[in-house]
């Protein structure tokens, strides 16, 4: 797709401008006309490079920063916060980790620290910026390529760090059906975005597809911006989120399907409605249970699928662990993946909360900068972020990401004893 | 006319063509990526690489778990190469 003329824009990403123009690419490219001689590669040189804004990256680089480790935090989304921004609901979990609190205040808060640390010339926030990819580095340190882009310029950064620290989040899944790609058909993250970050109504009527909290908090965040949320249509016989969503939303009048799918969807250029489907024991769909629904609105809350590719670049030993949402890299409790100095946190490290992602950026944050031998009470900080996120873990709710984590864990044991 | 399911939106790839893909004998996620161009596009399978290896599963029966992502290279997002060969900045 082209974006305002820039062909081979990921448009799902794109911001939203007035005026925007997104046109289908077509079959040949135009030769650029752009100017690239003003733009010189820029060389930065530090001691912590934070990968991802979200909760844990900014968690990440706040606590380096407070030990006294120079940080450069960034992040390819205009504004620091991650998916905290679109997060209009409260979190659970313990006081100690902002319980009570919604996720866009959150994020705000996060965001005045690192600014206070920027005033002092520790941290250091590059946006609208991508880490590109991996390249050899000289001596022990690290070398990665950002790419920052201005308007339609880039300026390519070569950024050489002692320690990095992973943080990139997670890649929505998507779901193989007929009709998949017609507009109409979003992400749940998608929509969130744009009703609470653009306030921009992504449709009138919606199937949901996932009861897990995802589909559940969207559902209602839905149904609060006035649009009509049919049904929530469920694979599993279960509903995966937790209680209080799903009851919020059948006091609401929204039913939940649960072993039922989306078979097709149909509409002529946009989705005008959808055939669900009930599904037996084998998932495999029920003859004669389709059910025609009409709907412009298909919201995918399917589960979330680590970002892996950068660690990967870097080497770092990875496996497959299905309670982690797919291939991980391998951690030990300080975050450290199976290369030294390279740590990760978050949704990249197993797919969890925005409450554990940062505390699990803190625990990198920190453990990277004692390796560099920054130490303000570093141990005694992290012992005690340890103890907090298996604290949180401990409830019912985080039985998931624990076996994930023990998985890990285990796997990491066996290669390295 | 019955509608396709899309597995990579970046370059076109339907379900049928994937699973004609694996009918012929491309059986691992590194020979359908090079035959069929999934995840090479803009996103760099962002979207169609957890797909294909579901899709891989079900008609090998090859259990994912055992599978390994294909080879990442930079850049991970498209680059002009006018920025790629900026040069240094000398200051």
């Amino acid at each position: 797709m082209r974006v305002n003329g820039i062909p081979n824009v990921r448009t799902c990403i794109a911001p939203l401008k007035n005026d925007i123009k997104v046109e289908i690419q077509g079959k040949y490219a135009n030769l650029p006309d752009a100017k690239f001689k003003e733009n010189p590669v820029k060389t930065i040189d530090i001691d912590i490079l934070v990968v991802g804004a979200g909760p844990a990256g900014m968690c990440a680089s706040i606590e380096a920063a407070n030990q006294g480790a120079k940080v450069l935090l960034v992040d390819e989304n205009p504004c620091v916060g991650g998916q905290l921004i679109k997060q209009t609901h409260k979190f659970f979990g313990s006081k100690h980790e902002k319980a009570g609190t919604r996720g866009i205040q959150i994020a705000k808060d996060l965001e005045n620290e690192l600014k206070e640390l920027e005033k002092k010339g520790e941290v250091t926030v590059l946006l609208d910026s991508t880490v590109i990819g991996y390249y050899e580095g000289k001596g022990k340190k690290y070398k990665f390529g950002v790419l920052k882009r201005y308007g339609y310029e880039g300026i390519l950064h070569e950024i050489d760090c002692k320690s990095v620290i992973f943080a990139v989040g997670a890649m929505e899944n998507m779901l193989l059906f007929p009709g998949n790609d017609l507009p109409g058909v979003y992400g749940a993250g998608a929509v969130q975005t744009l009703m609470n970050v653009y306030g921009v109504k992504p449709g009138d009527k919606v199937i949901m597809v996932g009861a897990g909290n995802v589909g559940l908090i969207v559902s209602y965040q839905l149904l609060q911006a006035g649009i009509q949320v049919d049904r929530v249509v469920e694979a599993v016989p279960i509903i995966g989120g937790y209680h209080v969503h799903a009851a919020k939303l059948r006091r609401c009048g929204v039913p939940i399907y649960t072993s039922y799918s989306i078979k097709e969807v149909y509409g002529d250029g946009k989705v005008e409605g959808a055939v669900v489907v009930k599904l037996d024991k084998n998932w495999q769909p029920v003859k004669g249970s389709e059910e025609k629904v009409d709907c412009d609105t298909i919201c995918l809350a399917v589960g979330l699928t680590p970002s892996t590719r950068l660690l990967s670049q870097v080497g770092v030993e990875m496996e497959f662990v299905p309670e982690a949402g797919g291939f991980v890299a391998l951690h030990n409790n300080s975050m450290q993946t199976t290369v030294k100095g390279v740590y990760v946190a978050g949704d990249s490290s197993g797919i969890e909360e925005a409450s554990t992602a940062m505390i699990e950026g803190k625990i990198a944050g920190v453990s990277a900068a004692l390796q560099l031998s920054y130490d303000k009470k570093a141990k005694t900080l992290k012992k005690q972020y340890i103890a907090e996120l298996e604290r949180l873990r401990d409830g019912p709710f985080g039985e998931k990401p624990r076996v994930a984590k023990n998985k890990i864990k285990k796997l990491l044991e066996k290669k390295h004893v | 006319m019955k509608k396709k399911a899309i597995v990579c939106r970046c370059e076109d790839i339907t379900e049928e063509d994937v699973l004609n893909a694996i009918e012929e004998g491309y059986t691992d996620i590194e020979e359908l990526r090079k035959v069929l161009r999934i995840g090479m596009g803009p996103c760099q399978g962002r979207v169609c690489i957890q797909l294909v290896m579901k899709l891989l599963e079900k008609k090998t029966g090859k259990k994912v778990s055992k599978a390994s992502l294909p080879t990442s290279r930079p850049p991970i997002v498209p680059v002009s190469l006018g920025t790629l060969a900026s040069d240094k900045d000398e200051k």
